[in-house]
């Protein structure tokens, strides 16, 4: 490729892969970093935080704007943890598995969790109410054992607060239900 | 309801810095009472910030505006008793506040204290402390750069500009003695003069907010209460270096700290005190914050580094040390929170005074979060040197619920498990590398006797299994092959040989992995193999769990059990 033509590509932004509003502020984070090759996690981040998960659309459309291969993008979108190629349950828990946490009992949370509701780490409730996440360390060790109930840290949880937490949500989405079409 | 001063000026001289404090320091004084309101994670997840708006309608509803200020401030350390509530001038603290205390407690400002509220704030838990990173003690608006600027903030940023040589200020704090916090305890000064020296165009600084310990979250409460004493650490680290632009690497798992981080940032850059031509001298020094996503190998240095550069958080052999090719190849200055945090206490006030706390080797003050099976969980500060015993059963308040004290693990998935016998070595970077433990960030998780030390390796291994980046082979392959050996001993399928070879690969993963991850992963196992080994026995050949984990206590841990 000709210096000119390298060029004229790096002037030109890739078109987003819908007419959806919310591209508009993964595409101005990359800019904000000048659409250089090492934005590429802030912008990872971005696409998370506003559609919640990285779907392949999403991967290909910030490899090609940061000009970057879709291997490299998928190999570094699956190191990290944080990244989530599936989409998540309207709400979320995150449980802690941190060594206060572990000390103190989570592990049995995550037991609980799992025979009352059939839900192991990673999974999504079938009606996508919420999704069971678990954490390495929260660093809220002082109030272990501690999990995330959208976005709130709550601290010293025992199984009754979780399941009472988790009931809510499930509740809801069957109040819900009549009024769908 | 605006109820924080916000100043808007340039600030370019040492005179101006202490105007605008003076300035600050008579509009807090027109208020009789002043009460803060902890915004920690701690405090925060019980409500804490509900508290908050509780009292300042109280002050507001009894139209006491004029002489009562209500402030968010930092963490306390004992977060055992959030949210707390503290009166400075009364010197009083306010424990499990709840919504409907705040009419009493506003009530109780200019008389008697609310009784059934208070928190001994004389106990051993406060008076043994020594604190010098966190002196405020929560004390202070963590988001308003005005009031870090009346409790001298700044200050010894431009004492550094104005009056040290950079030459000199890394002497500075080679004088200090200060060592890194990070866990490793590398002399900071020598750090600064390598990077210094090196010939380069262009350095970088690097703040480590890794924090990937489990149990550790003392630079997640540095953070998010002195975002401000981190930035001004890292400038003066800059100037000292000869860097113009740095990154503050912190995990996405500390939203909190992210958004302080960021705020204190841009208000730094308003008022002249980040950004370009740094107190109008021709000191530059731009900060950009970054995120983590999650890795734990990423505390890593140079995994770490590939990470700011965009890509997977693998690490690399040593040398070349980012100190001479770091960051897109140039010279990199790498330091933990903690040891940014240190710099402005030695840089305001001498290097000598500041090297009289601690042990010969080991100078100054660490933070430590005391979690696990302890009355007072929170975040501590003490001198180097002080005594496990003393850090565990004076200022941690011992072990509740009549249980009896195991051992305390120290230094994350790398460190090790100290028992009672070792209760009174101290605490300093080579008596617990004697231990077989490990400093650390300062994490230390206290176990009594419910807790299986076959049970607590076998955690620490399935962390650093699933955290191995996967890059060599001994950490990638030795740490699942450990975690498959510790699970059959915890099943009661292991044998004697199985013990055998368990500790030759722990040597073999010690001495061959890459990084550090791989080289401390073994440690938990050989630590408590060294102090524990009857509990491993009891599994292998009496087939029994004493701590009553793997199975109840007396049972056969080979019986299937029934779910929970």
């Amino acid at each position: 490729m000709s210096v000119r033509t390298r060029a004229a590509r790096k002037n030109v932004a890739v078109k987003a892969p819908s007419d959806d509003k919310r591209w508009s502020i993964v595409a101005a984070v990359m800019r904000k970093h000048g659409s250089a090759q090492s934005a590429l996690i802030e912008t990872l981040h971005s696409v998370q935080s506003t559609f919640g998960y990285l779907d392949d659309t999403a991967l290909a459309f910030v490899a090609h704007s940061l000009r970057i291969p879709l291997s490299k993008v998928y190999g570094v979108a699956t190191f990290y943890s944080h990244f989530r190629l599936k989409p998540q349950g309207k709400h979320n828990c995150v449980i802690c598995m941190g060594t206060a946490c572990y000390i103190k009992g989570s592990a049995r949370l995550l037991q609980r969790i799992d025979q009352k509701y059939g839900l192991k780490v990673g999974d999504t409730t079938r009606d996508n109410q919420f999704s069971l996440l678990e954490a390495r360390c929260l660093g809220a060790c002082g109030i272990a054992p501690a999990g995330i109930f959208d976005g709130r840290v709550l601290g010293n949880l025992a199984s009754p607060l979780v399941e009472s937490q988790l009931d809510n949500w499930l509740a809801e989405s069957q109040q819900n239900e009549p009024k769908l079409p | 309801m605006m109820i924080d001063r916000k100043i808007n000026q340039q600030i370019s001289s040492p005179e101006e810095l202490a105007n605008v404090a003076a300035e600050q320091l008579a509009w807090q004084a027109q208020y009789q009472h002043r009460v803060f309101v902890c915004m920690g994670t701690a405090c925060q997840s019980v409500q804490s910030g509900a508290v908050l708006t509780a009292l300042q309608a109280e002050i507001k509803s009894k139209a006491r505006e004029n002489e009562c200020l209500v402030s968010p401030g930092g963490c306390q350390g004992n977060c055992a008793s959030a949210p707390l509530v503290s009166v400075p001038e009364q010197d009083l603290l306010y424990q499990k506040v709840q919504l409907s205390d705040a009419e009493e407690i506003i009530e109780a400002l200019a008389g008697k204290p609310v009784g059934r509220l208070l928190c001994d704030n004389k106990s051993d838990f406060f008076t043994m402390q020594n604190r010098v990173v966190t002196n405020h003690r929560g004390l202070l608006n963590p988001e308003s750069i005005e009031d870090y600027i009346a409790a001298g903030g700044f200050s010894a940023l431009l004492k550094a500009l104005t009056d040290f040589t950079p030459e000199a200020v890394v002497q500075e704090l080679q004088k200090s003695g200060l060592r890194g916090r990070g866990g490793a305890g590398y002399p900071t000064g020598l750090k600064w003069s390598t990077v210094a020296k090196t010939r380069a165009e262009q350095r970088y600084v690097i703040c480590n907010a890794d924090e990937g310990d489990p149990g550790a979250f003392m630079n997640r409460s540095v953070l998010e209460d002195y975002p401000f004493r981190v930035l001004e650490g890292m400038a003066i680290a800059a100037y000292a270096v000869g860097a113009s632009k740095g990154y503050v690497y912190v995990r996405a798992e500390y939203p909190l700290a992210v958004e302080r981080v960021t705020k204190a940032i841009r208000n730094a850059e308003k008022h002249g005190l980040l950004g370009n031509k740094i107190g109008s001298m021709s000191f530059d020094f731009q900060v950009e914050i970054r995120l983590g996503a999650g890795a734990f190998v990423c505390g890593e240095e140079t995994a770490l580094i590939s990470s700011i550069e965009g890509g997977k958080g693998l690490p690399c052999p040593r040398p070349p040390y980012p100190a001479e090719s770091g960051l897109w190849g140039m010279p990199t200055l790498i330091n933990n929170v903690e040891t940014f945090a240190n710099v402005v206490p030695i840089i305001s006030g001498g290097a000598e005074k500041y090297a009289t706390i601690g042990t010969p080797t080991s100078k100054g003050t660490k933070t430590f979060a005391l979690s696990g099976s302890i009355m007072n969980t929170g975040l501590v500060e003490v001198p180097l040197g002080t005594s496990l015993r003393k850090m565990i059963f004076d200022i941690g308040g011992g072990v509740p619920d009549g249980h009896k004290f195991k051992a305390v693990q120290t230094g994350g998935p790398a460190g090790g498990c100290i028992p009672e016998e070792h209760l009174d070595a101290t605490i300093d970077y080579e008596t617990l590398m004697e231990l077989g433990s490990f400093m650390g960030s300062g994490g230390m998780i206290v176990m009594d006797d419910s807790s299986c030390m076959v049970d607590v390796a076998k955690f620490f291994m399935q962390f650093c299994a699933a955290e191995s980046c996967g890059k060599c082979v001994p950490c990638r392959v030795g740490t699942a092959h450990m975690h498959d050996m510790l699970d059959r001993i915890t099943k009661g399928e292991g044998t004697m040989e199985e013990l055998g070879q368990l500790e030759s690969l722990c040597d073999v993963v010690k001495f061959t992995s890459l990084c550090g991850l791989g080289q401390g992963a073994p440690n938990p196992v050989l630590s408590t193999l060294r102090f524990f080994k009857g509990e491993y026995l009891a599994h292998i050949v009496g087939h029994t769990c004493p701590a009553g984990v793997c199975a109840p206590v007396g049972q056969d841990i080979r019986r299937p059990t029934c779910a929970l």
